[in-house]
């Protein structure tokens, strides 16, 4: 019986098929089922052997793989980057560990121009199979350079495929796939959603990149949000209901590409819209998304798109003013009761 | 030599007692301690000018203060107050002050490299005879701006002391696990430039070699690297348990306290007697009684400044002399 699942089995009764985990152990296991079931696998990247990650999320992989597949390396983002790309370039299926995603701008050259061009400049002869992953945006008082979201940096750009899964369940089986994939995945975590519990199944299961789902259902507005974003989006949602307001919360899970679809669907079923996000707002994923929605759902839109944002400034150090820059529940509930035209 | 006695003491206690600030939950976020490597701030800067500049990654409590910033000041940052060295806004690892010429406080590793060689090249372009000392880690050696920056410095003759703190561990990864050569500062030969390896937990050792770069930097604004070997006695972070090292090795690195050396070396030397080293204490007892005073007391900043100093305001714009814009 598989660690994970020993909290469901502890009292005797029949073992349940899914287990408790953790945001962090989901990503684990999902690693450590992917390199045991295909020996090219191999995870590099700072502190994720002997420091089983500076996170953790590489916990016990080095004692179960060695040496030779969990690699500790100096701290040279642009190298072991390229190290990755060259090595895929060459038929290994490498996860590089970006200890977080503000550290990948020193090695932005090695993944916008390498590894998200390559296959395009050889006329498809090349595949670059291989997963930058770690964890992005603000935790706890990181100030300016700690505290970046990329979601949509990365998703700007063609030739890379972005992931940003909020739970267990979307982390385990995203990973899974972003490993078995062949293209270049930015797999997009967060580190206050390391602890973060949920059920995932006991039976090894994918999901597919490029799917997103409705997390919670609903008939007055579509409230779509990813990542850490999403339980602000859920917890509006609760609140609101409440209030005899129905919110559908629709978390994309992959940003590029994006299901369109689900989230038109909602939105021509709702006829509003809300999109939360933890980036900037100039130039985001939301913002994308804000304008495929209005496009494609001009006629069934009853009011503008509304989007929820950090604050338009670097993160800042002081407690109080970093909560001020995040986005917020009760603004959520705001820029839902806006489209809906209710006043308090 | 008395000044780096005082100097190595007020920086740790300064971190003990931010470190008791951080277990309260008075300071957040990453906060780096010095201590063990003060030997190394306290002998490099102490020759300095005011003008001249100094920089360092975000291990950076006593550069800050040695380069004359008042503690109170690094200290109300750490606690996100408004009186801080950037308003609440950098925190720990971010702390500036361009009347000290302290350029910071970077979060980068690897990061303030460069911007030590611009400063040189600033210095040289002005013709002036300041320098600048760009402290990093030994982690940071392996990124490619150190590598750039040391061409760039060599090539263009900018006045900068490059001081690699070789404390052993880049987080958990010790140097034999990170680098292909052990004696760090012979990157400097790739680049032709001057270099030296100083022992980092003595304080005079530090501040004899480093005066020497300094002097030639000022002369002939050529850089120097020099390399030194210290150590840090608290984890990574606060967060770090420091698991990777054994205690036999930190407690032989402990019985070099570089506070503890210098304090043999003036009582060996005879500079100083007994009633001396308790003045010392008192005194930097209660200016950090002040610094904490001050830090406990000071405001948050007012929300208000949340959106101010994103980018410079139209009112606050330098004046050129002759540079008009249309309209
Ligand atoms: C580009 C980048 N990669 C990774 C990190 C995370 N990180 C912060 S400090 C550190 C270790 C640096 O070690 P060293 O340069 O030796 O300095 P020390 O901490 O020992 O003073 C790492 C890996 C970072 N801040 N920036």
């Amino acid at each position: 019986m598989c660690w994970w699942s020993q909290k469901n089995s502890r009292n005797g009764k029949e073992r349940s098929l899914m287990a408790e985990l953790s945001y962090r152990e989901a990503l684990n296991r999902a690693m450590a089922e992917e390199l045991a079931r295909d020996p090219d696998v191999f995870l590099m990247g700072e502190e994720v052997g002997l420091y089983q990650g500076a996170y953790k999320v590489s916990k016990g992989l080095l004692e179960k793989f060695g040496e030779g597949r969990i690699i500790d390396t100096p701290i040279t983002e642009a190298g072991f980057v390229g190290v990755g790309i060259g090595a895929a370039m060459c038929g290994l299926r490498p996860i590089i560990e970006l200890m977080t995603w503000n550290f990948s701008f020193v090695a932005f050259d090695q993944i916008v121009n390498n590894a998200a061009k390559l296959r395009y400049m050889s006329g498809g002869k090349l595949k670059i199979p291989i997963v930058f992953r770690g964890p992005q945006g603000a935790a706890h008082q990181l100030a300016a350079q700690h505290s970046q979201t990329v979601d949509a940096l990365y998703s700007h750009f063609p030739g890379l495929v972005v992931v940003a899964p909020a739970t267990p369940r979307d982390a385990y089986g995203l990973l899974k796939s972003a490993i078995r994939d062949d293209n270049p995945v930015i797999f997009l975590e967060s580190e206050v959603l390391y602890n973060a519990k949920g059920p995932v199944e006991d039976n090894e299961f994918l999901l597919p990149i490029g799917k997103g789902e409705i997390k919670r259902e609903g008939t007055d507005v579509t409230v779509v949000a990813w990542n850490k974003m999403l339980y602000v989006a859920l917890t509006a949602a609760e609140r609101l209901s409440q209030q005899g307001i129905s919110a559908e919360v629709i978390d994309p899970r992959t940003l590029r590409p994006l299901d369109d679809e689900l989230i038109f669907n909602s939105v021509r079923k709702t006829n509003h819209c809300v999109i939360v996000e933890e980036s900037w707002p100039q130039n985001s994923a939301g913002a994308e998304i804000s304008d495929r929605v209005h496009r494609q759902c001009f006629d069934y839109l009853d009011a503008p798109v509304a989007r929820v944002n950090s604050q338009d400034v670097p993160m800042p150090y002081a407690k109080y003013l970093e909560h001020a820059v995040m986005p917020e529940v009760s603004q959520v509930i705001d820029a839902v009761k806006l489209v809906l035209y209710i006043e308090d | 030599m008395k000044m780096l006695y005082e100097k190595m003491l007020l920086c740790r206690r300064f971190e003990e007692k931010a470190a008791v600030a951080y277990g309260t939950g008075k300071i957040g976020g990453f906060c780096h301690l010095y201590i063990g490597q003060e030997a190394v701030a306290a002998g490099a800067l102490c020759m300095l000018r005011k003008t001249d500049y100094a920089i360092a990654a975000y291990r950076e409590h006593a550069h800050a203060i040695l380069k004359g910033i008042d503690p109170k000041y690094v200290m109300a940052e750490l606690y996100g107050k408004v009186t801080g060295s950037s308003r609440g806004k950098g925190g720990s690892m971010h702390i500036f002050d361009m009347d000290c010429r302290f350029l910071g406080g970077h979060g980068i590793v690897g990061g303030q490299i460069p911007i030590a060689a611009g400063a040189g090249f600033s210095i040289k372009y002005r013709k002036t005879d300041d320098v600048v000392v760009c402290f990093f880690g030994e982690g940071a050696i392996h990124q490619g701006v150190f590598h750039e920056s040391m061409n760039l410095a060599a090539l263009w003759h900018l006045p900068v002391i490059f001081i690699c703190e070789n404390n052993r561990y880049g987080m958990g990864t010790s140097l034999e696990r990170a680098s292909s050569i052990y004696d760090l500062s012979k990157k400097a030969l790739a680049y032709e430039m001057e270099r030296g390896v100083v022992d980092g937990m003595d304080a005079v050792n530090v501040w004899e070699r480093v005066s020497e770069a300094v002097d030639y930097a000022r002369h002939t604004k050529k850089p120097t690297l020099l390399e030194a070997r210290t150590y840090r006695f608290r984890g990574h972070s606060m967060s770090d348990p420091a698991t990777y090292r054994t205690k036999d090795e930190l407690n032989e690195m402990k019985s070099r306290d570089p506070i503890s050396l210098q304090k043999e070396l003036l009582v060996a030397q005879k500079l100083v007697d007994e009633a001396w080293f308790e003045e010392v204490d008192k005194k930097v007892k209660a200016e950090m009684e002040v610094v904490m005073r001050f830090a406990e007391e000071s405001p948050d900043p007012d929300l208000a400044e949340l959106h101010d100093h994103v980018l410079v305001e139209p009112e606050e714009q330098s004046q050129r002399e002759g540079a008009k814009s249309d309209g």
